[in-house]
């Protein structure tokens, strides 16, 4: 049943009719943005908490939908609901939450399922190709339309921890407090060929045509699929796959002493079974063309770049206090890139706290319940944000 | 929740007194880096009280945590690791207090302290002091308030005298600028290596000539 206690959000979306110049040099002449607000904003708007999402999530970020006869749809969580909504980490009792839709998502914001104004015609592999600066751009023009000057905090993890990294250099008077969790300053070339991996599944799926599959009323399916399945690899540790799955068959064949049925192309066993079905879902849901788009946006950040790979100078116009935490276990996003980013906040005499969970589940972990993550997290927004 | 965790908002103790005697050898308005500081307690004193800046370094979750409550900035880092994430000089003072005792790399970290800051203050239980040896001479390995632990289930590692600390300074060309004991919060310079529990230096790099 709803309670007081059950937050229960409307997704909301806002029209951009002014043209929007994107880092490419390429533009969009008009466009929507979902998002979602938890809690009440104060008098003087100051107790604002943006959330940026990772690759495959949305705006929706805590809480659960109410279907028509008022009741909680199943499984409609939002993706960070262990750390935002009432009386938990960042609690909505005391701050004003938006999480923000990307634009070239496939969840409400324009993106490549949309039609081109200009053309009528599906964007499909014709949308624009999107930076995390265009996505922190996009995001402020949003507050303006709220009118919402500043932000007490904001906070993402993954590929949303680059975009509150963004925020502190690309409007460093707007920003009080960023807390980034599980990101990094940049991908490393393993990162990047994983992420060329996952495109090429889907570039090459016969259905793909070039990206404007909707023209030709099919989806490439496998290729997400694809991508999905190594996706979700790397983000789990061997640790927590082992303690998982570990050799466990689906099916003990009666017919060998081994169990096995010698099959190459039938699920033996349960990690191929599970990524199947991940990888399945996730194909449901997601379009081809964001997670492009998404991964391009993965690759191409690096705020360093521009001083010559210097993180410190780059960082050098950040003004807020930092959260940083990161995961043992992580691989993907590993500690050591998120003391890289502390290490350039330090060099600036910054206000920076750091801490690195010890935590078994890999780059998941920022996603899932740990006393010592969430309660870090907590403490931080108890006693330095909207002081 | 475990209840370790928690984030209830801690109160702010006024140190212990040797935490006291320690804070007033940190110049008002310092850079600081304090390397174990436990749950911030004289970082946060240090801050309010005498106008200093800098981040705490601790390997606790539960410690981290409690920095973060307390507002102050902390790291959560491993010392036996180095300190890598910190440039030459860029501290006034780097603290390692009931530190040193625990590292495995106390001699390197002892460096590190002399490079990373432009002072480093180390305080550690003295093991010289009368009790101890009292009950050495007495075939044990003494048990006290300030080493309260046994022989074999100990996180003190290492065990050193401020006659040992002088050896070791010497060797790393530290320039000892003060040091004495510490009982009960009360300075003890004469005789201290017998007299005081707590050693505390105060020390730099050996300048270049």
């Amino acid at each position: 049943m709803p309670s007081d206690l059950l937050l229960t959000p409307t997704p909301q979306s806002m029209h951009f009719a002014n043209e929007l110049l994107l880092q490419s040099g390429k533009s969009i002449r008009a466009y929507d943005i979902s998002y979602e607000t938890y809690g009440e904003l104060n008098a003087d708007k100051s107790n604002v908490v943006l959330i940026c999402h990772a690759l495959n999530a949305s705006h929706h970020v805590a809480g659960v939908y109410l279907d028509a006869a008022g009741q909680p749809v199943k499984k409609s969580e939002g993706w960070w609901d262990t750390m935002i909504g009432p009386g938990k980490p960042v609690d909505t009792n005391r701050f004003f939450v938006i999480g923000v839709n990307i634009l070239g998502s496939c969840f409400g914001s324009t993106g490549p399922m949309q039609a081109n104004p200009d053309t009528q015609q599906i964007y499909g592999a014709d949308f624009p190709v999107v930076t995390v600066q265009d996505w922190v751009n996009v995001q402020a023009l949003l507050l303006d339309a709220l009118g919402i000057e500043t932000l007490a905090a904001v906070m993402g993890g993954s590929l949303g921890g680059m975009q509150a990294l963004s925020w502190t250099l690309q409007y460093p008077d707007r920003v009080r407090h960023a807390v980034v969790v599980a990101s990094a300053p940049n991908l490393t070339a393993e990162n990047i060929a994983f992420n060329e991996v996952a495109r090429r599944a889907i570039v090459t799926d016969p259905d793909f045509h070039a990206g404007h599959y909707g023209r030709h009323n099919v989806l490439p399916k496998r290729g997400l699929r694809i991508a999905r399945m190594i996706g979700h690899i790397t983000y789990l540790s061997n640790d927590v796959m082992n303690e998982k799955f570990g050799r466990q068959l689906r099916e003990i064949s009666s017919e060998h002493a081994s169990g096995y049925r010698f099959s190459t192309q039938e699920i033996e066993f349960q990690i191929e079974s599970y990524l199947r079905h991940q990888g399945d879902k996730f194909a449901e849901y997601f379009d081809a063309n964001t997670y492009l788009l998404i991964t391009r946006a993965l690759d191409y950040f690096d705020p360093a770049a521009a001083f010559g790979g210097d993180l410190s100078r780059a960082l050098s116009v950040a003004k807020a206090g930092f959260l940083l935490v990161s995961f043992t276990t992580d691989w993907r996003f590993a500690p050591a890139r998120s003391r890289e980013i502390v290490k350039a906040l330090i060099d600036n005499q910054l206000d920076v706290s750091y801490a690195e969970i010890d935590a078994p589940h890999g780059h998941d972990a920022f996603l899932l319940d740990d006393t010592r993550y969430l309660g870090v997290v907590r403490s931080y927004f108890e006693s330095k944000v909207l002081l | 929740m475990n209840s370790q965790f928690e984030a209830t908002p801690l109160p702010l103790p006024l140190p212990s007194a040797d935490l006291l005697s320690i804070a007033r050898l940190v110049p008002q308005g310092s850079r600081v880096l304090d390397l174990g500081c436990g749950t911030g307690e004289l970082l946060a004193y240090l801050i309010n009280q005498r106008g200093c800046s800098g981040y705490g370094v601790e390997i606790s979750d539960a410690n981290v945590q409690a920095c973060v409550a307390r507002g102050v900035n902390v790291m959560q880092l491993n010392l036996d690791e180095g300190l890598a994430l910190f440039a030459d000089n860029s501290f006034d003072v780097v603290l390692q207090i009931d530190t040193l005792q625990h590292l495995r790399n106390a001699e390197i970290m002892l460096r590190e302290t002399a490079r990373v800051g432009r002072m480093g203050i180390v305080a550690f239980p003295n093991f010289a002091h009368w009790p101890n040896r009292l009950a050495v001479l007495r075939g044990r390995m003494p048990v006290t308030k300030i080493l309260p632990y046994q022989w074999y289930d100990t996180p003190n590692i290492r065990v050193g005298t401020l006659r040992d600390f002088e050896a070791l300074a010497l060797q790393n060309q530290l320039h000892i600028l003060d040091s004495f004991g510490l009982q009960d919060g009360r300075e003890v310079r004469f005789w201290p290596n017998l007299r005081a529990t707590r050693a505390v230096f105060k020390f730099q790099g050996q300048l270049p000539l």
